[in-house]
């Protein structure tokens, strides 16, 4: 750590190069969202620890069902899979609506963005058909640890699939307003890594949750 | 089973359970109340007749430049600083009264919510605004950046920290704040023992902060990660910005648990979840387990960027090098990655098995190795330097004599069998005063010192920042040093009164500590007052009037609104040192037009709907809660639609600005 | 002064983790030890430095020894600061400056070194320390000359944290106290640790170190008194309104003054005794202070768990046997279903969808301190809104429920508490070394 070795040469330099060796005289703008990508991806991280923290509580509070019902008595697994076949499907035409911007096909984007939005709308559907046929069943997140702990953590994710259709819808809109313009690409590649991420997250939710609930 | 919860007080559909008895009637509460109104109602007037709105409103509230939203963190943080010093003061007389049977001037309804706010207050409110402004208004100029990666992001996090200030300071009038001690331990933050708004407002303050400093945290690891300029590798970024970066990878990474642990008290206690209740399969100590794995980073939040601040400064006044750049590099990293291992030593006194026990103790020793080689490298900074012993330096000083006690202190009580005699007395108070004090609020002084000049372009009053350093110092001493005693006579933290009146003669010279205390944070407004008044004698034109080091010293004081005319390329660690060496000319012409980020009003009205969320959720107000809920995802779409975010400065304006800087220094050189 | 150097001085003797030193060195060390501690010792008694149990006194040595070790550091590193701020100062031409003087290897080798090898001898002591100091280990010695005999059996003493006063259960002999804690000289004690409702910290300084009180949950502490000693206990973890009057007077005395205090609380505790006055935030205005003695059954128990302040000790001459397993499983209260039980069933798949509605007989503070309060007001009320749930599980009845739900657990033996060592026998009272409570209540 040493003083480097341009310092000395460049002492006995003419004043406007060294002038140059030490400021960007010749500077253009950076394009605006340089970090953009990078700042998603770390808030991503972040809503990861969230998830995360939900995980735990299930892992430390999940057997304890207070004299009530355990996962083998609430789950309906062949309705788990159908949820989960809807968002894996959304994530494949969420794909393919990205393909569609690489192509810089407007119309296109948008129709598999909607897609998407039926694929993630229906998942919302079922979740919330379990959800009814549980509380109506008597199995409330009030009723033992385990229902709270499944409720929040299932609970968080389909609020984050709700926000992502929301934000899914904005930028419907937004397409339609002012076409495929960087700004709005930036966005679907957000999106993009939130929707798939949301997957991710879903599939730790139906293996950790839902199969080895019923192995328990 | 919330619906039985609401019938505790009464519930109207309009109010909720707000209602007249929400006024407290402690005459204490009341009289801070009439002041407050009184003095809030004349400074809107004053604000008023100067017609100064219009100027606040556009040129700081919706400003999205870095600087100004770093010098209202630090005004935030300093308003803050003064309620939750009040707080002390309060439970310092309280604990110095009431002995032989006096009951002091508190009950404890009201002692119990000063001792949870002061806590909550100096670290949510007071720590992080001021070494989130520190980092906000440093790291960019630092690295020759012109802003932060998301501006708009910055000032919307900032809001967002007031917002959680304003539902803090609105508990002191409208309600209780919450009787937990600063963590909330379930079941007692459980709806079962804290039935009233005291937790709920404790919650929603500490979430809607929450949002706002992990943001501004994505937002910083960002700018360093991507807007360092040309030529500044990571090995050759200045310690304040390393310590920054690692400090903001802690926020990103430990404020998300406290969100979720939140979250989990808080559906306990609106919708009857099981996640901490004694009944139903809960778990209290999970909450305990998480609210530390967010809480111990949390403490390294907090000192690592002002280790930053005390190296930048020490090597500035030493005149010379950082001794050991790349040691203190490793040393931060070590603490960063270290700070995840440790959050057991907080309740070894649980019950975990001897062998949980000693791995925590351990791994929290094993911090102060790295710890102790920084101390090491700004000592051998020290050595054969030429120290110049302004206040920044000596603040440094004592800092460095005061934080190897609270280590020393804070090591013994990692050692598990010293901890089950220690913890919860006031030895463990005086420990983490005496690294919090002597750690982060010696640093925010030594940097408010340091970067003022940089931030207003004058220097800040000797005479004054002396009296409040000495009488800081010695208060400090005074104060923290009685409660080591007690602590080692077994005395119990957050205790309202006592029966054994040896003890008394201790809390006596505690007061008088912090009355010392007092008369310092009074020299420092007078310190401040009387440098604005006498701005112009104190006025540096260089830009650099302590001869310093690393790139905010290169451009003007204050810096203009891009920074720097031209991004400034890095050769070595001591940037702007080594030009200074190599004796560069400021380039004088060719300027081209800057892109600059505009400003926008949407991060206040964001922060406002926020805080009506927050405050009707704690009043149950549920008309209100579903309408600002609504009014902020419906306003942040709104605002999705804005994409005109920028604008230049016309090269025009920049060679103006730049040619009155040159015209300026070439008098200040004359 | 002197006793606590030479205490210190003892302990780095004994302990065969600590480094050896010169002697010059260790010399130094008491000195500094002693100045360090002399603002401590000069004007008080301190409790936590000079207890009185042997458990504490060990703490206390750690606490002075770990002082001592990190001195070796802390003090030269403060005194270098103050000379090298006074040799190097700017007024100072005479000094060396070397400006860009910013590396070297061997310096940064000891400053990496030494305070590891602080580290290193703490970490060993630490290690040691924490595992023979275990609350959960029964005592080994009684002090530094006398090991516990083989078959010394320990005194068990279980230990309740009420709002806001403390409960003590003496199941040898039968007695329970409130706010009175005495305990015999000598020999081993065994404390079992719980709370009614909140987190509490069972704290006697001059006995042993301490430890939580949790609701549900159990925690231990083994210690000894060693001399006779009046001193305070108290609740170390803030816990509510009442916190700061949540102390209690300790006595040691000799084996025949234990006995003779025993005869006395078997003699005075039949006399019925004011409960202490409610606390004024929870049950407003001032109801008649209820009185209590006798037998410490579950109805007393019922009355005395009602948030009070400043309860004066309370004595009973006999106490319900099954009672602070009552306790621990949240179940004094007629119709609950202990949590042991809860447990055991949740361990074999919980009871299904049958289940679901039993909410009642499960509830123990989740309505509300008040609301916990007036059921408990009225036990008899929650006796018979859950009468035929009770009836339906203990009889084993699928079908005789009111609305047909309940079917038989998987195991029927859960009930009878399968999978859990019955009361009273070795593998319960053994000491859970291993214990983690995190996960004991899965």
């Amino acid at each position: 750590m040493h003083a480097t070795t341009p310092q000395q040469t460049m002492i006995r330099a003419d004043e406007a190069q060294i002038t140059a060796a030490f400021y960007d005289l010749n500077e253009h703008d950076h394009p605006e969202g340089g970090s953009t990508m990078l700042g998603f991806w770390i808030y991503l991280m972040s809503d990861c620890l969230i998830f995360a923290m939900l995980f735990a509580a299930y892992g430390v509070l999940g057997g304890n069902f207070a004299a009530g019902p355990g996962p083998r008595d609430l789950f309906e697994l062949p309705l788990v899979a159908l949820n989960t076949a809807m968002l894996l499907f959304s994530s494949i035409t969420y794909g393919f609506a990205m393909l569609a911007m690489e192509r810089g096909k407007a119309g296109q984007t948008i129709t598999w963005l909607l897609v998407t939005a039926g694929f993630g709308a229906a998942f919302l559907s079922i979740e919330l058909y379990e959800f009814a046929n549980l509380i109506h069943e008597g199995a409330t997140p009030m009723r033992s640890g385990f229902l709270t702990a499944f409720f929040s953590l299932v609970g968080t994710h389909g609020l984050h699939v709700t926000f992502g259709l929301v934000w899914l819808f904005t930028l419907v809109a937004q397409i339609a307003a002012k076409g495929l313009i960087a700004a709005n690409r930036r966005r679907l590649m957000c999106l993009s890594l939130f929707w798939h991420f949301l997957d991710v997250i879903w599939i730790g939710v139906f293996t950790f949750v839902y199969l080895m609930g019923m192995l328990r | 089973m919330a619906i039985e919860a609401v019938d505790h007080a009464h519930w109207s559909p309009l109010l909720g359970r707000l209602g007249l008895d929400a006024i407290p009637q402690e005459p204490i509460v009341l009289a801070t109340f009439a002041v407050v109104v009184l003095g809030g109602v004349a400074m809107l007037a004053a604000l008023t007749y100067f017609r100064l709105w219009g100027y606040l409103w556009k040129e700081w509230f919706t400003s999205v430049d870095h600087k100004k939203i770093g010098v209202m963190y630090m005004a935030l943080g300093l308003v803050m600083f003064l309620r939750g010093f009040a707080d002390a003061v309060m439970m310092r007389i309280q604990q110095a009264m009431a002995f032989n049977g006096n009951e002091g001037y508190l009950n404890s309804h009201h002692y119990d919510q000063i001792f949870t706010a002061h806590g909550v207050i100096m670290i949510f409110f007071v720590a992080m605004p001021f070494v989130t402004g520190l980092m906000n208004y440093i790291v960019p100029l630092q690295i020759g950046a012109r802003d932060v990666s998301f501006p708009f992001l910055n000032n919307f996090s900032f809001w967002m920290t007031t917002a959680g200030a304003v539902l803090v300071m609105m508990s002191l009038f409208v309600g209780e704040f919450a009787q937990t001690g600063w963590l909330a331990y379930p079941p007692l933050s459980n709806l079962a023992y804290s039935p009233w708004v005291g937790v709920d407002y404790y919650i929603w303050a500490l979430q809607i902060a929450g949002v706002g400093t992990l943001l501004s945290g994505v937002n910083l690891i960002a700018t360093i990660v991507k807007m360092r300029c040309p030529g500044m590798t990571m090995m050759r970024m200045p310690i304040f910005t390393w310590t920054a970066l690692c400090t903001n990878i802690l926020i990103v990474a430990a404020f998300p648990v406290l969100t979720a642990v939140l979250c989990m008290l808080t559906v306990d206690r609106y919708l009857g979840f099981n996640f901490f209740t004694n009944d139903f399969g809960g778990n209290a100590m999970m909450y305990v387990n998480l609210i530390w794995i967010w809480g111990h980073p949390e403490v390294y939040i907090l000192i690592l960027p002002i280790f930053g601040v005390f190296s930048e400064i020490t090597s500035t006044f030493c005149g010379k090098r950082l001794f050991g750049y790349s040691s203190m590099v490793y040393a931060t990293l070590v603490i960063t990655i270290l700070s995840y291992v440790v959050w057991l030593h907080h309740f070894f006194t649980m019950g975990s098995g001897a062998s949980v026990n000693s791995f925590f103790g351990i791994t929290t020793m094993v911090i102060s190795i790295p710890t102790g080689a920084k101390l090491f490298n700004w000592l051998f900074t020290m050595y054969r330097g030429r120290i110049r012993f302004e206040l920044p330096m000596m603040w440094t000083v004592a800092f460095m004599l005061t934080f190897v006690v609270g280590g020393m202190t804070g090591v013994l009580l990692a050692v598990p069998p010293a901890d089950f005699v220690l913890h919860n007395s006031l030895f463990l108070i005086a420990h983490f005063h005496n690294v919090i004090i002597g750690g982060v609020v010696f640093g925010v002084f030594a940097a408010i010192n340091y970067w003022w000049p940089k931030a207003f372009g004058f220097r800040l009053n000797q005479f004054w920042g002396k009296v409040s350093f000495w009488c800081w110092v010695t208060g400090f001493w005074f104060a923290f040093m009685p409660l080591y005693v007690l602590g080692l006579m077994g005395v119990t933290r957050r205790m309202r009164v006592f029966d054994d009146p040896s003890l008394q003669v201790w809390f006596g010279i505690a007061a008088f500590g912090a009355f010392l205390i007092a008369l310092g944070i009074g020299a420092m407004l007078i310190q401040f007052a009387v440098s604005i008044r006498n701005r112009e004698a104190l006025r540096d034109e260089t830009g650099d009037p302590w001869d310093g080091r690393t790139l905010e010293w290169s451009t003007s004081s204050p810096p203009p609104e891009y920074n720097f005319a031209f991004t400034p390329i890095v050769h070595d660690i001591d940037a702007w040192a080594d030009m200074k060496a190599c004796k560069v000319a400021r380039p004088l012409g060719g300027f081209r037009p800057i892109h600059m980020p505009k400003g926008t009003g949407t991060g206040v009205i964001l922060a406002g709907l926020s805080t009506a969320l927050g405050f009707a959720m704690i009043w149950y107000i549920w008309w209100l809660a579903a309408l600002s809920f609504v009014g902020i995802i419906g306003y942040a779409i709104v605002h999705t639609f804005n994409y005109r975010r920028d604008y230049h400065i016309p090269a025009a304006t920049v060679a103006e600005t730049e040619a009155a800087r040159t015209r300026r220094l070439a008098a200040a050189g004359a | 002064m002197f006793a606590l150097a030479a205490s210190a001085y003892r302990a780095i003797m004994r302990d065969p983790e600590s480094p050896q030193k010169p002697r010059f060195l260790r010399a130094s060390f008491r000195t500094l030890a002693a100045l360090a501690l002399m603002g401590a010792l000069a004007a008080c008694n301190s409790v936590v430095l000079r207890p009185a149990g042997d458990v504490a006194r060990q703490q206390s040595d750690l606490v002075v020894v770990s002082t001592v070790l990190m001195l070796i550091i802390i003090v030269p590193v403060m005194a270098l600061t103050v000379f090298f701020a006074w040799r190097y100062r700017a007024s100072n031409s005479a000094a060396e400056y070397q400006p860009d003087w910013d590396h070297s290897t061997q310096l940064e080798l000891v400053i990496w070194a030494a305070p590891l090898l602080i580290i290193i001898c703490l970490g060993a002591l630490t290690w040691v320390g924490t595992h023979l100091l275990d609350p959960y280990r029964a005592i080994g010695r009684l002090d530094e000359h006398t090991p516990v005999a083989p078959d010394a059996r320990p005194l068990e003493i279980d230990v309740v944290a009420l709002d806001w006063k403390w409960l003590f259960i003496y199941p040898e002999q039968g007695v329970a106290t409130v706010n009175e804690l005495v305990v015999p000289t000598g020999r081993p004690l065994q404390f079992r640790i719980t709370s009614s409702s909140v987190m509490n910290s069972f704290y006697v300084p001059a006995m042993a170190g301490q430890i939580y009180a949790m609701p549900g949950m159990e925690t231990r502490l083994h210690a000894v008194m060693n001399r006779p000693v009046t001193s305070v206990g108290f609740s170390a973890n803030y816990s509510g309104a009442g916190f700061s009057n949540m102390r209690f007077p300790v006595r040691a005395l000799g084996s025949d003054g234990f006995d003779r205090w025993i005869g006395e609380v078997r003699a005075t505790g039949v006399k019925p005794q004011p409960a202490g006055r409610p606390a004024d935030d929870v049950v407003p205005g001032d109801p008649p202070v209820p009185m209590l003695g006798g037998t410490l059954d579950r109805a007393a128990y019922l009355t005395l768990e009602k948030p009070s302040e400043k309860v004066p000790s309370i004595r009973f001459a006999a106490v319900d046997p099954q009672l602070y397993d009552a306790v621990v499983n949240m179940c004094v209260e007629p119709g609950k279903m202990c949590t042991s039980e809860m447990m055991a069933i949740d361990m074999r798949g919980g009871l299904g969808k049958a289940g679901i509605r039993n909410v009642s007989m499960l509830a123990y503070d989740k309505h509300g301190r008040q609301a916990t309060l007036a059921a408990k007001a009225n036990p008899g009320e929650a006796v018979r809104r859950e009468l035929a749930w009770v009836r339906a599980l203990c009889a084993r009845a699928p079908g005789k429920t009111p609305d047909g739900t309940v079917r038989p657990p998987l195991d029927p033996r859960a009930l009878g508490g399968a999978g859990l060592p019955a009361p009273g026998t070795a593998q319960s009272r053994a000491p859970a070394s291993a214990s983690f409570p995190l996960l004991s209540r899965n």
